[in-house]
């Protein structure tokens, strides 16, 4: 398999990739499929009657990984792609997704992932995602991922979304369900810039008790872009639920937080947190008592912010 | 060397009068030696250090460094030319760790073990703090002292410390004083400004200039002012002092 220089500059963005991944891998590009391979404890099939993949892990598999980037280099494509993850008892896996866009001509690239995750009791799984979008064309990179977990009795799941650069539109999708002992923990960073458009929404359902789930999303807008963060938890146990929204906005961007609980048992434990606001001015001059200008102080809250 | 001439600060106040809070300073801060500036609270001690700093710029006189006049000159160029701020309240970051904040500080890419010298001569096991994110889970006299490590890894000509005690446990203010005392001794052509209420810092000092009502009330060597502060509003013991509140 050989990249041209795009695909391998949006693969390092988006999967720190210089070349062909460690383990089970898809990746796609242009909308085909120009390299897959399953292992041992890994199977990847392709879907028959939609585009997409199925990836199946099996039982105890543990210390793995699966790659399934996607890039996306020419203007004016559309994608829907559907991948359903089965993650087996027990398994413990790194699974990297991650889309990155380059656009340069004037109709606008856009890539829907649906993601579906399945895990069995005890599975655990790290999920790790970034957005990237480059080009200098008017056409628009559109990315509207919409990502499913299903977890049963014990399984965890970490779910890192990163999206700092690029990309025009977006509209973030994400569902769960937990039963007995699940946990899921999601952290998303987000940066918007231009005349940028994010949204992202959450449902999670702590159906099982003793399930929790930690969402918490860090965001920066600037210019004239807007954010929308909508998490909602719904506890039908004894449960413990926690959503944060915590933004710098600049410019004249703008952010609408709308956190949302809902405990339907008397046990169950819900909170959330939500704030809004610019760079503090101390937090500039302190920077800048160390010798730092103005702009490198804001590039070096940003950066740290959103670490 | 730092020299304050005819420094005054005014702040327009809601009612539309004004309030002068720095009134007409002359002051030399010599090369090599380690001056406190005391005074009761409300005297524009404080104030005096922002606009040595450039946080506060003032409404009339000038200040020269090492002979350059930097009154004009921005915060980011005071600090480039030598200038290094240890604040009251230090600054929380969210996301920016400890290692961020001495590598920015030394304007090079310390290494952890360099780093954690610095956490140490303040007295703080460096390998419980590198990682740890500059946020509201560190108490105050932790922040403080990391403010502190900061200074010294600057190593500028000139070290203003504004109320280092403030919110420092008993511990660590007998480390701090030892770090004063370092940095006395290792002092070269440099200087050190101290904002302090407490006799133990006074007693570091090379000269002590007595700030009240916005001027300078008195100057001279510490052995001069310190047995006319001593049992004065001006100046507090550590133990029973006053405006030290014990957090960590």
């Amino acid at each position: 398999m050989k990249f041209d220089e795009i695909q391998l500059r949006l693969l390092d963005e988006i999967a720190d990739l210089h070349g062909v991944p460690e383990g089970a891998y898809n990746i796609r590009s242009d909308s085909q499929a120009i390299g897959r391979r399953s292992t041992e404890h890994i199977v990847i099939t392709p879907k028959k009657d939609v585009s997409g993949i199925d990836i199946e892990i099996l039982p105890g598999t543990k210390n793995e990984s699966v790659h399934i980037p996607v890039v996306l280099t020419k203007s004016g494509l559309k994608e829907v792609v559907y991948n359903d993850f089965y993650v087996g008892e027990g398994a413990d896996v790194l699974i990297v997704a991650g889309c990155g866009i380059d656009n340069c001509g004037t109709a606008d690239s856009e890539h829907d992932g649906v993601h579906r995750f399945f895990l069995k009791k005890g599975a655990k799984v790290r999920y790790v995602e970034k957005h990237y979008g480059s080009g200098s064309g008017k056409g628009k990179r559109i990315l509207n991922p919409v990502t499913e977990a299903y977890l049963d009795e014990g399984a965890e799941m970490t779910m890192e979304m990163v999206q700092i650069k690029g990309v025009d539109d977006t509209e973030r999708k994400t569902i769960a369900s937990l039963k007995e002992n699940a946990k899921l923990v999601a952290r998303e960073r987000l940066m918007t810039h231009d005349d940028q458009n994010a949204v992202s929404t959450y449902e999670v359902v702590l159906e099982g008790e003793n399930s929790s789930a930690d969402v918490v999303s860090r965001s920066v807008a600037r210019d004239d872009s807007f954010q929308k963060f909508d998490a909602k938890i719904i506890g039908n146990a004894p449960c413990y639920g926690h959503t944060e929204c915590d933004s710098i906005i600049m410019d004249r961007g703008r952010i609408l937080a709308v956190p949302g609980l809902q405990a339907n048992h008397v046990d169950a434990a819900l909170m959330h947190e939500a704030a809004i606001g610019k760079i503090a001015g101390e937090q500039l001059v302190k920077l800048m008592t160390l010798g730092l200008t103005a702009e490198e102080a804001e590039e070096q809250i940003i950066n740290g912010f959103l670490r | 060397m730092l020299e304050l001439k005819n420094l005054s600060f005014t702040v327009s106040e809601e009612t539309g009068s004004e309030k002068e809070i720095i009134r007409g300073v002359d002051l030399v801060v010599p090369d090599g030696k380690l001056v406190v500036i005391t005074g009761p609270n409300g005297g524009g001690k404080s104030t005096l250090a922002k606009l040595i700093m450039g946080i506060e710029k003032p409404t009339a006189g000038s200040i020269l460094f090492n002979g350059e006049d930097v009154t004009d000159l921005s915060i980011t160029e005071r600090a480039k030319r030598g200038i290094s701020f240890a604040f009251q309240q230090p600054v929380k970051f969210k996301g920016l760790k400890v290692i961020d904040l001495l590598r920015i500080a030394s304007g090079k890419h310390l290494s952890v073990g360099d780093a954690c010298l610095y956490l140490s001569s303040v007295g703080l096991c460096a390998r419980d703090y590198i990682d740890r994110e500059l946020n509201a889970s560190l108490s105050g006299g932790e922040l403080k002292r990391i403010e502190i490590a900061e200074i010294l890894s600057r190593a500028t000509k000139l070290s203003i410390f504004d109320e280092p005690e403030a919110g420092i446990d008993l511990w660590s203010f007998n480390n701090l004083i030892k770090v004063f005392e370092d940095m006395r001794r290792d002092i070269r052509d440099g200087s050190i400004i101290i904002i302090s209420h407490q006799e133990r810092i006074l007693n570091v000092a090379d000269e002590i200039v007595v700030i009240d009502g916005g001027r300078v009330k008195r100057r001279g060597s510490k052995e001069e002012i310190l047995p006319t502060l001593l049992g004065s509003a001006s100046v507090s013991n550590f133990c029973t002092g006053a405006g030290n509140k014990e957090d960590v």
